[in-house]
């Protein structure tokens, strides 16, 4: 049995955002419950009030406008899955949603939401961090967008205050030389969280050099993280084998990781190394592999 | 937590009932009489509760009722009747797929949404259609055997 709780069903944005500011600090919203339920049931919270913004008319849809891919608030898993535009530009972040829970949970589950919860091992993360993405928080006052890169504070918390909702993820249309790839290591092949997962991208230039590098890890550290030495020593460089595991090693040494029952934390360390080395040697390997 | 009128629509019936926000989808169709919609893990993981909703596979246990007022929802009796079997279900019976069968509600809708997309699917795609649904008994191999021969059999 769930624990007792107001539930608020708003029809449009504007009535939502007028609750939550309302109910703030106490109202939080709910769209596909995947992990608002479970945490209802096991005790990890228990809101006064949620407010249901799953169906929101304004944060559905996937659209492309002035050189951002903009992701409605109000996306499923699945939605992003079936979306053209999504394979076109960011095959990336098909890859991640293609391992996130399964089909059941995709249905429902929504990239806003993945990124909301803040768990350390969100799949979403790593690939829209290598994306240079940014959410859109609004609220009654207004709207503000802040990087990813600057979304995520600990364990299940961000930026987003209590009154504010998630209404859309901007993605920068990568150049076309971009090149990114997922990874994730898990304990059984689908619905599974993640051990570690992570993402990396690389823009080559015609010369062979590096122009750009990304590369994010998840489930490694508090919250999802850039291993910024890492991605430094491979720009501007020719990334020859030694470079990449130079690359791989900075990776590892960014992580601050733990045991839990998943994984050990030296376990996750050497398979970080691993991941993104190997991550990297296959978009060198091959000149043909999208974004 | 007052009550509220909700409408749900399940397997062709319309149901007018009074609920408080905190019921699920599971426990409003269990308490209508759907009880082919099984109770299981009430976190996602298992897949024994799903059912389609507008068309869609999802875990009923992690709906909220409130969320479904007005919806179209098919449950897996809603599909096939013991006299009169939907092919998925006959393929499961005869297949050996089936034991204990607490997991094959779930497994049949899961299966129904992957063929009403995606008609002829591969091995790996049917595994993947599947692996939101937990089977203890069988391994897997001969549920997947059934789902393939409903393909086969409706390719002759």
């Amino acid at each position: 049995m769930l624990p007792e709780f107001e539930l608020l069903m708003p029809r449009t944005l504007p009535e939502a955002l007028e609750m939550l500011a309302e109910r703030a600090p106490d109202g939080m919203p709910i769209a596909g419950g995947t992990n608002v339920i479970p945490d209802l049931r096991g005790g990890r919270y228990r809101p006064a009030c949620l407010v249901n913004v799953a169906e929101l008319p304004e944060l559905g849809g996937i659209r492309q406008e002035d050189g951002m891919l903009v992701i409605g608030g109000g996306v499923t898993m699945a939605e992003v899955l079936e979306d053209p535009l999504v394979a076109q530009w960011v095959p990336v972040v098909r890859e991640a949603a293609r391992t996130l829970g399964s089909p059941l949970v995709r249905n429902r589950a929504t990239v806003a939401g993945n990124l909301a919860n803040a768990s350390p091992a969100a799949d979403m993360a790593p690939p829209l961090l290598v994306l240079d993405a940014e959410v859109e928080l609004a609220s009654r006052e207004g709207t503000r967008r802040v990087p990813l890169k600057d979304f995520f504070l600990g364990v299940r918390r961000t930026v987003r205050q209590p009154h504010e909702l998630i209404t859309a993820i901007r993605i920068p249309l990568p150049p076309t030389n971009a090149r990114a790839r997922f990874f994730k290591v898990a304990l059984r092949k689908a619905d599974a969280i993640a051990v570690i997962n992570g993402a990396v991208r690389v823009d080559l230039g015609d010369d062979g050099f590096c122009q750009t590098a990304r590369i994010a890890l998840g489930a490694v550290a508090p919250t999802p993280i850039r291993a910024w030495e890492a991605e430094r020593t491979l720009e501007g460089q020719s990334l020859t084998p030694e470079v990449i595991a130079q690359a791989a090693r900075l990776a590892a040494e960014a992580t601050r990781t733990i045991d839990d029952l998943r994984g050990s934390a030296a376990y996750r360390r050497h398979v970080t190394e691993v991941m993104v080395r190997r991550a990297l040697e296959e978009e060198l390997w091959s000149p043909n592999s999208l974004p | 937590m007052e009550p509220k009128l909700i409408t749900l629509n399940v397997n062709g019936r319309t149901h007018q009932v009074a609920l408080k926000p905190n019921v699920t989808l599971l426990r409003a169709l269990r308490d209508l009489g759907y009880t082919d919609v099984k109770n299981g893990c009430e976190k996602g993981d298992c897949g024994a509760c799903a059912v389609l909703l507008n068309g869609r596979a999802v875990n009923s246990c992690l709906v909220l009722a409130w969320q479904a007022d007005g919806a179209e929802i098919t449950t897996a009796a809603g599909l096939g009747t013991v006299d009169r079997p939907h092919p998925i279900q006959e393929a499961l019976a005869d297949s050996g797929g089936v034991q204990c069968g607490f997991c094959i509600p779930g497994i049949v809708i899961s299966a129904k949404a992957l063929l009403d997309r995606n008609p002829n699917p591969t091995e790996e795609e049917i595994r993947e259609a599947i692996s939101g649904n937990l089977c203890r008994c069988t391994g897997y191999t001969l549920i997947v055997e059934g789902i393939r021969r409903i393909i086969e059999s409706e390719n002759q």
